[in-house]
């Protein structure tokens, strides 16, 4: 019996006229995926490194997202804290454990619950360390593992994120080359979250409202390089 | 939803359309949201034009070696886990899905939105098989509990208003008090998360659909604002991919162009809220994600427009930016083309996966005003792809008897030239006398199709060719003075 995988083949070969054997073919396709040339890279993703710092944080807030440029990662405890109180939050954060925020000295915030851990749903405010910044769009790029949870990308209401300024790129191609260093190449993580802003939905009447189903508000904590 | 077909009947639709208050009124904001914010995403972004072209390099090389390209992308999802099915129709794909969901004893399935599940019937298939399906999309979510298909293939519930949605949610969420506030659409909204947060707690499976399936990492990729597609995918015990074959790309450089050109064109976003790249189930450590990872590559007819002259509509990464900007669309709205793809797109693609006998009307259901093809991130030739339907219609005497007789009368006397000018000539000179007081009929025998809803103008000077003939006369006549005065020169 034939199988659908051998009739869809099948069917393709048979309509681009090919048997899949055809040693140019292959060679193209081949050398596209081994050396994934980059297409055209906009203008504004290749600033140097202050005006692309300049230009994340605009396209950031452009995205409903709100953002803190902390001097070190010494502050984010204490940029929690403010963020939670200003909001009449309680002092209360679930966190993935990943080595750069267990790192953090969360004991100068002793009013502050840090928990560990994925979301189930309960939680009003979650933190999580980004990857990598992309400054063309003000995309957060988020990575799944035992570190950083994805359920605190999308359950809790409030979403705060820690972005080392130095992980902001202009471009998500820059990205990519990083994720390939740190994993190999043609492997990718379980799960790749680019953020750009808080949850939102226009399906009622194509008004724009915030917090749909994920976080309702997003909040990144950009430090270092100012 | 079930898939009925009602393509056929699209005259009748858009007559029912035009005449329906409401939709009339939700239809009226679709133009302006969404061109301008269109417009003004472009217009930010200098290189977009150039993007679309490196948009549409991109997808026709996919196409071109796409047996190779769907080769790696099975071999990579294998490597990381998961498992690559191939459908070759929609009861394939169903058939697939719904073994899926009973291996695992499966009660409960949320879904993101996928126009594939709508293409394939699976929410009838699913509940049939006593497996609720939850659409978790809040447009895909309203439509469900009205029982209705989308209309727009991003914004499925856009002929609904928020009168609407309150009585529906009154009607279906019983549990809640009845004397609750639903006025404003943020209270809908916020009823809708409570409801839906439920769910995504519990079910037992997640369905997406795909916007593009990259073969250099086996990842598939959703794109959405709501963030339903990756609550969707991240709780249950398995992710299910529903993904046509002309969804792939070659590396994740590739889609990162593609993606640059989405958002723009669909809501004028610089990006989506959420991209989402999965690859494979959970892994060792992993403290969330599914436990299984299935992708389903249908092809429902996909591979036949391959190596035809259909084969550009497969570039397609829908945005829905035709739609938008259609003025068809604008009149009569998503249901009235009939079945699951509307608008420009739609006409093209409908013809090709349920035939020209059944969609016949949908390519003539075009002003070719062009500017679906203006905006095409990919750039389609939407209006040559209608054509070609219009042609095979014809050939294939699928054309209504009236349009075919008048046709096969205007065809016998342009062929005979001879015939054809004095006969033109004669009904100019007619039309111009009789209509001289006003310039234009309200009413004209054989022509009550056109002046049902406008005026016809009354012709001002002779018939195209004796203008033409007027015309180059003249210019011989010019030509033939400057010549003669070259010569006069020493």
């Amino acid at each position: 019996m034939t199988s659908s995988r051998d009739t869809v083949f099948a069917s393709v070969r048979r309509a681009l006229g090919v048997t899949s054997q055809e040693a140019p073919r292959r060679q193209e396709a081949d050398g596209r995926l081994a050396g994934h040339p980059r297409g055209l890279v906009p203008a504004r993703a290749q600033l140097p490194a202050a005006a692309r710092l300049a230009l994340f944080k605009d396209m950031v807030v452009a995205a409903a997202a709100s953002i803190d440029h902390l001097p070190s990662a010494d502050d984010v405890p204490g940029a929690v804290a403010s963020y939670l109180r200003g909001r009449n939050l309680p002092p209360t954060i679930l966190r993935g454990g990943d080595a750069r925020l267990a790192a953090l000295p969360w004991h100068r915030e002793p009013n502050l619950d840090v928990w560990i851990g994925p979301s189930d749903g309960r939680q009003l405010a979650g933190l999580s360390h980004a990857f990598a910044g992309v400054a063309e769009s003000g995309t957060l790029v988020m990575l799944s593992g035992p570190d950083n949870p994805s359920t605190l990308n999308l359950l809790p209401d409030h979403h705060l994120v820690v972005l080392d300024a130095a992980d902001v790129a202009g471009d998500y191609e820059s990205v990519w080359t990083r994720i390939r260093e740190r994993f190999g190449p043609g492997v990718m993580p379980r799960t790749v979250n680019w953020i750009t802003g808080p949850s939102r939905s226009a399906d009622i009447e194509q008004t724009l409202l915030l917090g749909a189903h994920g976080p309702r508000s997003l909040h990144v904590l950009l430090v270092g390089g100012a | 939803m079930s898939v009925e077909i009602t393509s056929p009947r699209f005259k009748d639709n858009a007559k029912r359309a035009l005449a329906d208050g409401p939709l009339q009124a939700a239809l009226s904001k679709v133009g302006p949201g969404f061109i301008g914010k269109r417009t003004a995403a472009a217009d930010k972004l200098p290189e977009f034009d150039a993007l679309r072209d490196s948009a549409r390099d991109i997808k026709d090389h996919t196409l071109a070696h796409l047996d190779l390209y769907l080769e790696r992308f099975e071999e990579k999802v294998k490597a990381a886990g998961g498992h690559v099915h191939f459908a070759v129709d929609a009861a394939d794909a169903r058939d697939i899905v719904t073994k899926i969901c009973r291996d695992l004893g499966a009660r409960t399935v949320t879904k993101g939105k996928s126009m594939i599940s709508e293409e394939i019937g699976l929410n009838d298939h699913l509940s049939a098989a006593g497996i609720e399906p939850v659409e978790t999309d809040l447009g895909e979510y309203l439509i469900q509990i009205r029982g209705e298909a989308p209309s727009h293939i991003i914004a499925p519930a856009i002929h609904l208003n928020k009168e609407q949605v309150e009585e529906d949610f009154r009607r279906v969420h019983t549990h809640l008090a009845p004397e609750r506030n639903l006025s404003e659409p943020t209270a809908l909204l916020a009823e809708a998360r409570g409801e839906l947060r439920q769910k995504f707690l519990v079910a037992d499976v997640g369905i997406t659909g795909a916007n593009f399936l990259v073969a250099e990492t086996g990842t598939s990729i959703i794109v959405t604002n709501e963030g339903n597609g990756d609550l969707t995918q991240t709780l249950p015990k398995a992710h299910i991919v529903l993904a046509s074959l002309e969804k792939l790309v070659p590396t994740l450089e590739d889609v990162s162009q593609l993606l640059r050109v989405l958002a723009r064109s669909a809501t004028g976003q610089e990006m989506s809220v959420y991209t989402t790249f999965s690859t494979g189930p959970r892994r060792p450590g992993d403290p969330d994600g599914p436990g299984e990872y299935h992708v389903v590559i249908l092809d429902n007819g996909r591979s036949g427009m391959l190596g035809g002259p259909l084969k550009e509509m497969l570039r397609c990464i829908r945005c829905g930016a035709c739609m938008n900007h259609c003025p068809v669309y604008h009149a009569v709205g998503g249901h009235a083309y009939g079945w699951v793809y509307p608008g420009p797109m739609g006409s093209v693609l409908t013809p090709a996966l349920i035939g020209i006998e059944k969609g016949a009307n949908l390519p003539n259901a075009s002003t070719f005003c062009g500017r679906c093809e203006e905006v095409c991130p990919v750039r389609i030739p939407l209006p040559k792809l209608m054509r070609h339907w219009r042609e095979k219609e014809f050939e294939r005497h699928l054309t209504p008897a009236p349009q075919r007789y008048g046709l096969a009368v205007w065809g016998f006397f342009a062929r005979r030239g001879w015939l054809y000018r004095p006969a033109t000539g004669l009904a100019m000179t007619l039309l111009s006398v009789l209509g001289r007081k006003k310039g234009r009929f309200a009413a004209l025998p054989l022509a009550g199709g056109w002046t049902g809803h406008r005026d016809f103008p009354a012709p001002e000077g002779g018939t195209f060719q004796a203008q033409w003939r007027a015309q180059r006369a003249a210019r011989n006549t010019r030509h033939a003075n400057r010549d003669a005065k070259k010569d006069a020169r020493p």
